[in-house]
């Protein structure tokens, strides 16, 4: 009799989980332990390798040293951007909102060869353009420098800083403005004294995420700062894994990085988490547009400016370089060629098979996380196994490891036995699904909540499983909420470059590493040209999102 | 149709008992609601006896089956039993026939069999036309009758309804109280009825089982629930009501400042101590002239006091009226027909009939 008391999909549950854990857990702990072996056993050596040479440190403080001044200038681009966008009557917050959304797609790699176009020392637009100005000899931009480098991450970046501070300033009524004003305080002391200590958190989170990213990033650091020779923490645990791999002392390298992430996400959490100071009631009342009078063109001439430096500057060189015969001869009908668009996706078996792969380990990563999230948030919403919300931290844990050091996590893990995967797809594919596993979980989770519960209770009570209620009821209802949360997880996984550059082979190439190893040869014209396969599958998904989601669906992902 | 029985149900959640040690039996086709306040544990009950929820101690059984147990409860899927929510969980992704066939579905009914047996019971509850809408394009009223049909369709052991009208205005949740109470006539299935609004208990159900604090209070029907509530609690729930507290004193209970007989209580052989009595407002009658005196003292008819107005508020269908009996401190409310007009400040007789003073047992033992 008691058999017939056994909800049978709990197996299934416990499935999920178990491969939930295998999946993040199991990389975190391979990298601890491989951070502590040494030939006779456990050991600290690691550790003293990692820290003791000076080259190494000074990596370290190049990092900070770029994170902290990334935070700064993207707050510089991104604050005055959005109290204009939010607050003031400028003009032109369209072409502004376009180019927001621009530069997010802009992988921050392809960014890098835009700035190397522009700015390399001699050769690049903005320096040829100062000669033929002024006549001097050379121009004054270096790119291969690390106020270059800084340049090239904000302008990459800034768009967290834009999207926290706008959602704050969205909050705040004009009534509390009008407060200030009626006391006799002006436009401008209003605005210092009262409106921008109210964004201050989300300021303060902004500059959080941007320096974790800055901190984090591979591929702009690895395009111009390994020329302009010097090293930050990622590019240093690139050189580690170079022949022969020093695995283990890359783990234990990582490790600052690990913690300084994990601490600041946490810092980031309880900032925003204070909401009585930001006193944001949501309801926000009235609000009112500051009007500018003839500033407006200043301010937004200000907005052309920082949009330039992201987004319009670098695609068009890189529009002008991928149909160029040789960028350096500038914008002429006789310089324009589909040659390189066709080398690369026809005419060349290496990239055209990594076109392909790069789609499709993309696409299968995105499928796999997205189930694995949906079946999590939905043990952890019905609460089907004890401790559910256990599996929630897991599922968002792969949010606070940098992709570089998961990365390092998954070769120490599936390079030997008992389960090698290096050296096959399911490597990469099984990395790019923990790593967005994240943003999977976040949209699922929402979109569960907008479910209610006694849906799939008058299922069972008539009779159906729980699986049942799941293919009849719970998945029509949630596909519109999945397919967003498919582009989302697709969009960054065919971008990949940081965990991609430690799993890839030569039989498993993705557009985004084939272009770094392309870099070497100085062939802007094939480099562009692979930018922007990848630009264009992008923004195909982001219209194909604004179909099914609506407009809104892009900066979801930063709202979690 | 089933007999249903709880025996010593609980259900914990954490440190807070939801439901503690609630006993129950229904007969086959029987309609009983729950009723009492949010919170009470009305809606956790039906959901054990659903299966959506487990009891952390007693048992559940369906026609001498245990179905609930704290080790191990049958899946909701394999009770046969139906459930009407409170969000109607009307399927939005399925039309109305497909929503009231889904369960004939999973029964493996055939495709003509599903098709006749849900024209039929759309026709019953009047949506024969709408078959192929989508619910979003229903009004309340029909989402609420959509979920009427696919519940009764598939003939379940059991119908559970949980504060099913809640959600609809005051007009239609009368119309649909007939409605329900309609088709239990007609199909005889045993109900479960989960309501905190006394109105709708009273017009469906065959029994209240009136519940406060995770425990029920008294299970009776309707008229009996009304007239002879047996704790403050009930008597305060069901409807308004005056509580007289008193003292047995040899053949007399003395109350404030007046006293009735003590035998002319109906349970005058079990009255001693303190007493406590519920009063209804129409059970009380108000007169400007003294009744003739041979009620007064006697063996029959009514007790008359005398008092004074001392509010009225006048409602419309009847006169609410604050009497207090003379020099006492005690207040009570009596209702009157619209032509028993009184000015505040008016003395006037109270006459009420210890018949239908009901005795409160608090201190007794929950029953069942």
């Amino acid at each position: 009799m008691r058999w017939r008391h056994l909800d049978r999909s709990l197996l299934l549950w416990l499935l999920a989980a178990g491969v939930l854990v295998a999946l993040v857990a199991n990389p975190i702990a391979r990298l601890l332990w491989t951070s502590v072996q040494g030939t006779g056993g456990l050991t600290l050596d690691n550790y003293v390798t990692a820290f003791s040479r000076w080259r190494y440190v000074e990596a370290l403080g190049n990092s900070l040293i770029l994170g902290l001044s990334v935070g700064a200038l993207c707050a510089v681009f991104g604050v005055p951007m959005a109290w204009a966008v939010s607050r003031t009557d400028m003009p032109g917050k369209g072409l502004v909102w376009i180019a927001v959304l621009g530069t997010f797609i802009v992988p921050n790699y392809l960014s890098a060869v835009a700035w190397i176009l522009l700015a390399g020392p001699n050769a690049g637009w903005l320096n040829r353009s100062w000669t033929a100005l002024t006549g001097a000899a050379a121009g004054p931009f270096n790119i291969y420098s690390m106020p270059g480098l800084v340049l090239v991450v904000a302008a990459s970046s800034f768009p967290y800083m834009f999207v926290f501070t706008r959602s704050a300033l969205d909050l705040i009524s004009s009534e509390m403005e009008d407060a200030a004003t009626t006391l006799g305080a002006g436009l401008w002391r209003t605005t210092l004294r009262v409106t921008l200590p109210l964004t201050l958190p989300a300021i303060l989170a902004a500059f959080i995420v941007a320096f974790l990213e800055a901190i984090a990033i591979f591929g702009a650091p690895a395009l111009i700062a390994l020329p302009g020779r010097f090293q930050v923490v990622t590019t240093m645990l690139w050189q580690f894994f170079e022949f022969p791999p020093k695995v283990e002392v890359a783990a234990a390298y990582a490790m600052p990085l690990l913690a300084i992430t994990v601490l600041l996400f946490w810092l980031q959490q309880r900032i925003i988490a204070r909401k009585g100071y930001i006193a944001l009631t949501g309801k926000g009342g009235e609000r009112r547009m500051v009007r500018l009078g003839r500033w407006r063109w200043v301010v937004l001439g200000y907005c052309v400016f920082v949009t330039s430096l992201s987004f319009f500057l670098p695609m068009l060189v890189v529009l002008q370089a991928a149909f160029a015969k040789a960028w350096g001869r500038g914008f002429s009908l006789d310089n324009l060629t589909l040659h390189n668009l066709r080398f690369v996706l026809v005419d060349q078996p290496l990239t055209r098979a990594a076109t392909v792969h790069t789609f499709v380990y993309g696409g299968v990563a995105a499928v796999l996380a997205l189930v694995l999230a949906l079946a999590i948030a939905y043990i952890v919403r019905r609460g089907l196994v004890p401790y559910g919300r256990v599996l929630s931290y897991v599922a968002m844990a792969p949010f606070v490891i940098p992709g570089i050091v998961l990365a390092i996590g998954f070769y120490a893990s599936y390079t030997s036995p008992p389960l090698v995967l290096y050296g096959t797809a399911w490597i990469l594919i099984l990395a790019f699904t923990t790593r967005f596993l994240p943003i999977a979980y976040a949209n699922s989770d929402a979109a569960l909540r907008s479910i209610n519960p006694e849906l799939e209770d008058a299922v069972r009570i008539l009779g159906g499983g729980r699986l049942l209620a799941l293919r009849r009821v719970v998945g029509p209802l949630l596909k519109r909420g999945l397919a967003g949360a498919f582009i989302l997880v697709f969009i960054p996984a065919t971008r990949e470059l940081s965990s991609a550059i430690f799993l890839c082979t030569a039989g498993t190439q993705v557009l985004a590493v084939l272009l770094f190893d392309k870099s070497d040869e100085g062939n802007f014209e094939y480099l562009s040209a692979i930018g922007l396969i990848l630009v264009a599958g992008t923004v195909a998904m982001v219209l194909a999102g604004f179909r099914l989601v609506g407009r809104d669906f892009m900066l979801r992902r930063t709202a979690t | 149709m089933s007999k249903l029985v709880l025996t010593g149900v609980g259900c914990r959640f954490g440190d807070v008992a939801a439901v503690d040690d609630l006993s129950l039996a229904m007969v086959s086709g029987e309609f009983v609601s729950l009723l009492g306040p949010s919170g009470c544990g009305k809606t956790t009950t039906l959901r054990m006896i659903a299966g959506l929820l487990h009891p952390t101690s007693g048992t559940i059984t369906m026609d001498g089956a245990v179905i609930s147990s704290p080790g191990s409860s049958l899946p909701p899927e394999k009770r046969n039993m139906s459930m009407i929510f409170q969000s109607y969980a009307i399927w939005p992704n399925m039309t109305v026939a497909e929503n009231v066939g889904f369960g004939l579905e999973i029964r493996r009914f055939s495709r003509a069999d599903i098709r006749a047996r849900v024209d039929q019971i759309l026709e019953v509850v009047h949506l024969g036309h709408l078959r192929d809408r989508y619910p979003s394009e229903l009004s309340g009223g029909q989402q609420q009758r959509v979920a009427l049909a696919r519940a009764i369709v598939v003939q379940p052991a059991v119908l559970l309804l949980d504060e099913p009208l809640s959600n609809l205005d005051a007009n239609l949740r009368e119309e649909m109280r007939y409605e329900i109470r309609r088709l239990h006539d007609e199909f005889h299935i045993t109900t479960v009825y989960v309501t905190h609004d006394q109105a709708e208990a009273m017009v469906t159900s065959d029994r209240i089982a009136v519940m406060n604090q995770g425990r029920i209070e008294q299970v009776d029907a309707p008229r009996t629930l009304y007239a002879r509530p047996r704790t403050r609690f009930v008597a305060g729930f069901i409807g308004r009501t005056n509580f007289l507290d008193g003292e047995v004193h040899g053949d007399k209970v003395v109350f404030d400042h007046f006293t009735i007989p003590r035998a002319r209580f109906p349970e005058a052989g079990s009255l001693h101590g303190r007493v406590s009595f519920s009063l209804r407002p129409q059970s009380i009658h108000l007169h400007r002239v003294q009744v003739p005196q041979r009620s007064l003292g006697a063996d029959e008819g009514a007790c008359v006091i005398a008092g004074r107005v001392v509010q009225r508020a006048y409602l419309g269908e009847h006169w609410d009226y604050a009497v207090r009996p003379l020099d006492s401190a005690l207040q009570l409310r009596v209702t009157a027909r619209p032509h028993e007009v009184f000015e505040v400040n008016e003395s006037v007789w109270l006459e009420l009939d210890p018949g239908q003073l009901a005795h409160i047992h608090d201190k007794v033992a929950h029953p069942g």
